[in-house]
């Protein structure tokens, strides 16, 4: 493996860890907006606060690092998927902003009418960053990026079939994976009904997660080929893994909540990982390859000590936070 | 089409310029806040109940503006590729790397501060107050790093390039400690330190004007102060060190900022005045004392504007110079009404007493942030028209993406109402501490009231 590979799997693991721990969080964000009125949804926004508030920062770094190691170790790359996808990326801040200020507000806001409003930017925006975030993802593997594209193709790079798909895929995939979420947070706190709340929700979205994702089979087929063939050929073993799971995470949640939450997210893992197998050795399909983008090896080099000295010092530092907000868990 | 890029060009900087003025005052506070809530929760454990009352109270604003200063540095991050693609393409791997390390330093400091505001009451004190000195070292890491990439686009070094312009090798080292970092970071470092300093403390003054006296006020407004008092005498000496290195290194953004039209000796200094076509007006000027500046002598060289053609000089003189004026000015007040302060305090150990000093403090946090946002137009406008300094222009690492004006539109809307919104909270917090009620607040990373 050259230093090109690792810092390629740390990125893709980083961008696991945001497609899951992020859109757990966009997910939460998705309930918040449909648990319905005030009354009626106080006690499921109450648990999903709960459960957020002390990672929702954390969680969003992870899309820091993902940008940064993008730019760094694959500049033209990232340039082009900048200069392209410009609008939906746009709109992917704006949410950002907007849920980011709307959830921190909440919280320091005493009026209902306040809080309402800072509550209704948190929520709609978890339901539009993702479905934009989606788009842009839609857009790289359907080769609608190259280092070519520019300003010219600001709309029609992300308005395609595929693209579109994707960022529903992602806005559903939110919600289910937040959905499993907090059926285990319910499990942990023993609150036996908002369990029962979030499984149902968990198990809908499970199963339109699956319909939505043999329509994607489809729709890739016809206008991603390249990633179509990657993904029934050496990205198989991965497609069939997350497959597997989803289904097994399906059962698990009629009968033995326990292990859902795991086989769950080997499930979403799965599909990044299929998505990236699919794609090698290309960056963007079928025009810039890792190679032809990959930053020097002494970029490389540091960015591997870069990530060895935050591996040290990142993972005790959250696994304290994770001991003290489980603990607080457990107090009230 | 010319037309076209050039407005968007404008437009790009505008968004950038906007954005950044915005989230450094907050990055300010994330970077010196913690420490002023770490002294007063020090001398919490030690007894003193009203400064653990003031650290209480502090993290929670600590949490707040934390909270802004990374939704609007998320921002940034996006904005670095949206505006500047081709920056990012050639120079993305040089630069990237200070961000990859600041990667770590926000994430850590993003942590510790849940862990502060979540320990309050789940750790020992001791164990409460150590977990409060790794956001105070995650907030000096970060600001080296990020500022020290600005330092890069000043003195870009570390790297070579093929004939294409590719980047075909990087001496890490060597990006991080650029020619221009030995300045500018210390300088950002206490500047924050100052604007953070003066910003709380200014709160109090206002405090005292209207009445409020007591023991806590006094606390609040003493610790803040006494450490921009500790930054400032020394800032002043970095931010000269800075300008002769300027001169040296980057003479044409000196010239500039000292309007020196032709490179010559005895080259006096301008205080204020406008340029007009090479020949400043109405500003006082003080014979050779430019040239006594940067090379301690009269007979010191200063190269001037003429020296290279308009189209390698940044545009907007006269904003460079009343933005370096002004800062210099603001910094030499400061230090004033710092030895006003020490001098009562070494009479009769005691806070002045003239209301003119609590009018006074009570306008310099917004002083500070004025001098902050002053500093850094010489530093960007002065660095025109290059991105990358003698390496890449502005112009040519701009995005072609059409309506940038309306996305500045947007960010400019939806920053006004974050800044409404953030003061609306802070002032609804402090209302409830004045009417006593300190227990269980919501803040953005604590669990939420019981
Ligand atoms: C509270 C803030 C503050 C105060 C009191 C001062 N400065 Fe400053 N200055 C900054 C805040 C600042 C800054 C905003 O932080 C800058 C922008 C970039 C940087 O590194 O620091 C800066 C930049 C900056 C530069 C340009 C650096 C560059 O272009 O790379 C010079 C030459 C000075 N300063 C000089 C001074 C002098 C001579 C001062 C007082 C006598 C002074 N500063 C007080
Ligand atoms: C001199 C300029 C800057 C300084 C000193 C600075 C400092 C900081 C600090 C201390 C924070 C933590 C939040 C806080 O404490 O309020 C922060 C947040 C952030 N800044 Fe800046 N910043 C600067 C400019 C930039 C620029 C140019 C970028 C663009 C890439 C940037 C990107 C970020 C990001 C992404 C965050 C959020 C990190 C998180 O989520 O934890 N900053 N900045
Ligand atoms: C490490 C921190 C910073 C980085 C990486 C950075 C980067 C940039 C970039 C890429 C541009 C656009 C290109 C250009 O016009 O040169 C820019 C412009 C600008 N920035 Fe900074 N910046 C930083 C800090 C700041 C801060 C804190 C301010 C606060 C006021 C600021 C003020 C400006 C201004 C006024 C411009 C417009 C210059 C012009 O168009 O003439 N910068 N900066």
């Amino acid at each position: 493996m050259t230093s090109t590979d690792v810092v390629l799997v740390v990125l893709w693991v980083g961008v696991t860890a945001y497609a899951i721990l992020g859109g757990a969080d966009f997910g939460a964000g998705v309930w918040d907006l449909l648990a319905g009125r005030a009354e009626a949804g106080r006690r499921p926004r109450d648990l999903i606060d709960r459960a957020i508030t002390p990672v929702w920062e954390a969680n969003h770094t992870w899309l820091i690092f993902d940008l940064v190691v993008l730019w760094t170790a694959f500049s033209p790359a990232f340039a082009a998927v900048m200069s392209t996808l410009f609008v939906p990326l746009c709109f992917a801040a704006l949410g950002i902003v907007l849920r980011g200020a709307g959830f921190a507000f909440r919280h320091v806001s005493e009026r209902l009418e306040a809080q309402r409003a800072f509550g209704a930017a948190f929520a709609v925006a978890s339901v539009l960053t993702p479905f934009f975030m989606g788009t842009v993802v839609g857009a790289v593997a359907s080769g609608r990026v190259t280092p070519t594209t520019g300003a010219d193709q600001a709309w029609s790079s992300w308005t395609g079939p595929l693209p579109l798909l994707v960022g529903v895929m992602f806005v559903i995939t939110s919600a289910y994976v937040a959905a499993v979420f907090l059926v285990h947070e319910a499990g942990h706190r023993g609150d036996a009904e908002l369990e029962r709340y979030f499984r149902v929700r968990a198990l809908a979205t499970g199963a339109v997660a699956g319909v939505v994702a043999i329509a994607g089979v489809i729709v890739l087929h016809a206008d991603a080929r390249y990633v179509y063939d990657g993904l029934v050929g050496k990205a198989l073993p991965l497609v069939i893994l997350s497959a597997v799971c989803g289904i097994a995470a399906f059962v698990l949640l009629l009968r033995e909540v326990r292990f859902a939450r795991g086989v769950a997210v080997l499930a979403v893992a799965a599909v990044v990982w299929a998505w990236g197998v699919a794609q090698n050795p290309y960056l963007l399909p079928k025009t810039l390859t890792v190679d032809q983008a990959a930053s020097s090896n002494d970029t490389m080099t540091a960015l591997l000590v870069i990530f060895v000295a935050a591996l040290l010092i990142i993972v005790p530092s959250l696994a304290l936070l994770f001991v003290l907000s489980q603990r607080s868990a457990l107090e009230d | 089409m010319i037309a076209a890029s050039t407005s968007n060009l404008l437009a790009a900087r505008e968004q950038m310029a906007f954005t950044l003025a915005f989230h450094i005052p907050f990055a300010c506070m994330g970077i010196a806040f913690p420490l002023m809530v770490l002294i007063a929760n020090w001398l919490g454990v030690r007894g003193d109940a009203d400064a653990l009352r003031l650290a209480q109270r502090w993290s929670k604003v600590m949490a707040v503006t934390f909270a802004v200063g990374a939704v609007t540095g998320t921002v940034l991050s996006f904005e670095l590729g949206l505006l500047w693609p081709g920056m990012m393409s050639r120079y993305g791997e040089v630069f990237g790397i200070p961000f990859g390390i600041e990667g770590i330093f926000f994430f850590t400091e993003a942590i510790f501060i849940a862990i502060y505001i979540y320990g309050w009451k789940r750790l020992s004190p001791k164990l409460h107050l150590l977990s409060a000195v790794p956001i105070v070292i995650a907030g000096i890491g970060g600001a080296f790093s990020v500022v020290t990439a600005n330092a890069w686009m000043n003195q870009p070094g570390g790297f070579t390039q093929n004939a294409s312009g590719k980047v075909t090798s990087v001496n890490t080292l060597d990006v991080l400690f650029n020619h221009a970092t030995p300045y500018e970071v210390p300088h950002m470092l206490l500047a924050a330190y100052i604007v953070a300093g003066f910003l709380v403390s200014s709160v109090y003054a206002v405090g005292w004007l209207r009445g409020r006296r007591d023991r806590l006020h006094r606390l609040g407004f003493t610790i803040p102060f006494a450490v921009a008092a500790i930054a400032t005498p020394i800032q002043l000496f970095v931010g000269d060190t800075a300008a002769r290195a300027i001169a040296k290194d980057q003479p044409i953004k000196f010239a500039a900022m000292e309007y020196v039209q032709t490179t010559s000796t005895h080259v006096p200094e301008w205080i204020y005045g406008v340029y007009n076509g090479g020949k400043p007006k109405y500003g006082v000027s003080i014979p050779g004392f430019d040239s006594f500046l940067v090379g301690f002598s009269t007979d010191a060289t200063v190269t001037g504007l003429d020296s290279v053609p308009a189209s390698d000089q940044p545009g907007p003189k006269t904003l460079l110079h009343f933005s370096f004026d002004t800062m210099v000015f603001i910094g030499s007040g400061f230090m004033l009404l710092i030895l006003w302060w020490l001098f009562v305090w070494w009479r009769r150990r005691a806070l002045p007493k003239s209301p003119w000093f609590w009018r006074i403090s009570s306008v310099c946090g917004g002083l500070a942030i004025i001098a902050l946002w002053c500093g850094w137009i010489v530093t960007e406008v002065g660095r025109q028209p290059w991105i990358v300094y003698g390496k890449l222009r502005t112009a040519d690492a701009v995005t072609h993406s059409g309506g940038i004006w309306i996305t500045f539109a947007v960010v400019f809307v939806l920053y006004a109402a974050l800044f409404v919104g953030t003061i609306v909270l802070l002032r609804a917090m402090a209302r409830r501490w004045r009417a006593g009620e300190d227990v269980d607040q919501g803040v953005p990373y604590a669990p939420p009231p019981t």
